[in-house]
């Protein structure tokens, strides 16, 4: 009895200890001067908007959030990242705002749900989660606190999400392939990090996390209806880098049809980006191997 | 005799397309993928223009507007309850619970072809211009409502 009672204290004590969430320390930010035309950038390529802006109206740059975003795991809402003090991320300091994108912790410290793709913003280079920080700060603040997430149990203990991050968040930044070109490694930068097209372009295993050996192979649409498509060269073998890039900027497809469902709102991001941006990322899309569907 | 034969042909023709106007009732999946399979033919000659690969003929440009004009017409019958799955359809479930919206998303695009058809038939760039404003409404309802594959 007593032995049982030990042994269950010791897991608690390692589950805790294991779920500790990391932070970045103010301190260890060294001196920058935002560049803001870049955080603009970020917040383009990132899709920032396209979760966190108010749904049904037209200015994606009112971030009240509020979004619903269904999943097998529960319905998750997006929360309110305008420059509101009270609501929003006014209060927040720039160490704060680094923590979420690289670690995915929160300001109070808790862990903060994957849905929030900080599995890809965690490849992002420091200076520029903080020029998107500075661009953040630029844009209006709505007020209104988004409500709670409805997840049933046990995925509403957010403390086990240090568990799922053990396994999940290499915590890793971007690491430029010295055998390609600067124009690839543009690409493979924009694509795995801020763009975070695999979050959506991967199958996921049953623990929510993307299968990475299949990484833009496509899968079934996270949201539970029809599937999101493969992009690797299993299917995309007979599109060009124009092609791609074409898509990116105007969702018109090789074959004259256009993007549906969601990606009709990445494409109102991608489509504010510079040429030179989305060919990079074609080159890199163009690239990978081909991973065939199931 | 002659003329038994000839009742006997109308009646067939009367026939053939009383049963393919059933089928036309019946089966508004088949004749809804129709519509939009033309959608994109269309869509292709048009696009071809515009990316240089053919020369700018208004007549084919006019043939495709109207086509899509008479797709944006018909589509909103096409969604009877008992149509919701089969052939392969890629009709999101959500048109079923916001069929308003769907329906005036239909509408828009019904609209956006209207106004922009004679801008272009009268040259490349307007046509340049119109497909920018008719693509605009396919994307509003492809967003809620078409299902993507993997």
């Amino acid at each position: 009895m007593i032995l049982a009672v030990a042994a269950g204290v010791l897991a608690l004590a390692a589950f805790w200890f294991l779920t500790v969430p990391q932070t970045v320390a103010a301190g260890t930010l060294p001196p920058h001067t935002p560049d803001l035309a870049n955080g603009r950038t970020m917040f383009i390529v990132g899709g920032c908007a396209s979760c966190h802006a108010v749904p049904k109206q037209a200015d994606r740059t009112r971030l009240g959030g509020g979004l619903a975003l269904h999943s097998t795991f529960g319905t998750f809402y997006v929360p309110n990242i305008s420059p509101d003090p009270k609501d929003g991320i006014g209060a927040w300091s720039e160490a704060q705002f680094v923590t979420a994108m690289l670690k995915g912790t929160s300001p109070t410290g808790e862990h903060l749900y994957p849905a929030f793709p900080y599995t890809s913003y965690q490849r992002m280079r420091l200076d520029d989660v903080r020029d998107l920080f500075a661009y953040l700060k630029t844009l209006p603040p709505v007020a209104g606190k988004v409500r709670a997430h409805d997840l049933p149990f046990p995925f509403n203990i957010r403390r086990a999400v240090g568990l799922w991050k053990l396994l999940y968040l290499d915590g890793k930044p971007f690491e430029p392939d010295p055998a390609q070109s600067p124009q690839w490694n543009r690409g493979a930068y924009l694509v795995n990090g801020p763009a975070h097209c695999a979050e959506c372009h991967s199958p996921r295993n049953v623990l929510g996390a993307v299968v990475v050996s299949e990484r833009f192979s496509g899968g079934p649409n996270p949201t539970g209806q029809g599937g999101v498509p493969n992009i690797t060269q299993a299917k995309l073998a007979d599109w060009s880098v124009a092609d791609i890039a074409e898509t990116l900027a105007s969702g018109m497809t090789p074959d004259a049809d256009r993007v549906g469902g969601e990606m009709v709102d990445v494409v109102r991001n991608t489509s504010q980006l510079s040429p030179a941006d989305r060919e990079a990322m074609a080159v890199y899309i163009k690239s990978l191997h081909p991973i065939p569907s199931p | 005799m002659k003329r038994g034969f000839w009742l006997a042909g109308v009646a067939a023709i009367l026939v053939a397309s009383a049963t393919s106007a059933v089928i036309a009732q019946t089966d508004p999946i088949k004749e809804r993928m129709k519509l939009m399979k033309e959608n994109n033919d269309n869509a292709k000659i048009v696009v071809a223009m515009i990316r240089g690969q053919a020369p700018f003929d208004a007549a084919k440009v006019d043939a495709a507007f109207a086509q899509w004009a008479e797709t944006a017409q018909k589509l909103p019958g096409l969604f009877p309850d008992n149509s919701k799955t089969g052939e392969k359809t890629r009709a999101a479930p959500k048109i079923w619970e916001t069929k308003a919206d769907f329906d005036a998303k239909a509408a828009a695009f019904g609209k956006a072809v209207a106004e922009n058809r004679d801008k272009a038939k009268a040259s490349l760039d307007g046509l340049k211009l119109a497909l920018g404003a008719v693509g605009k409404t396919c994307d509003n309802c492809h967003e809620d409502y078409r299902l993507s594959r993997r």
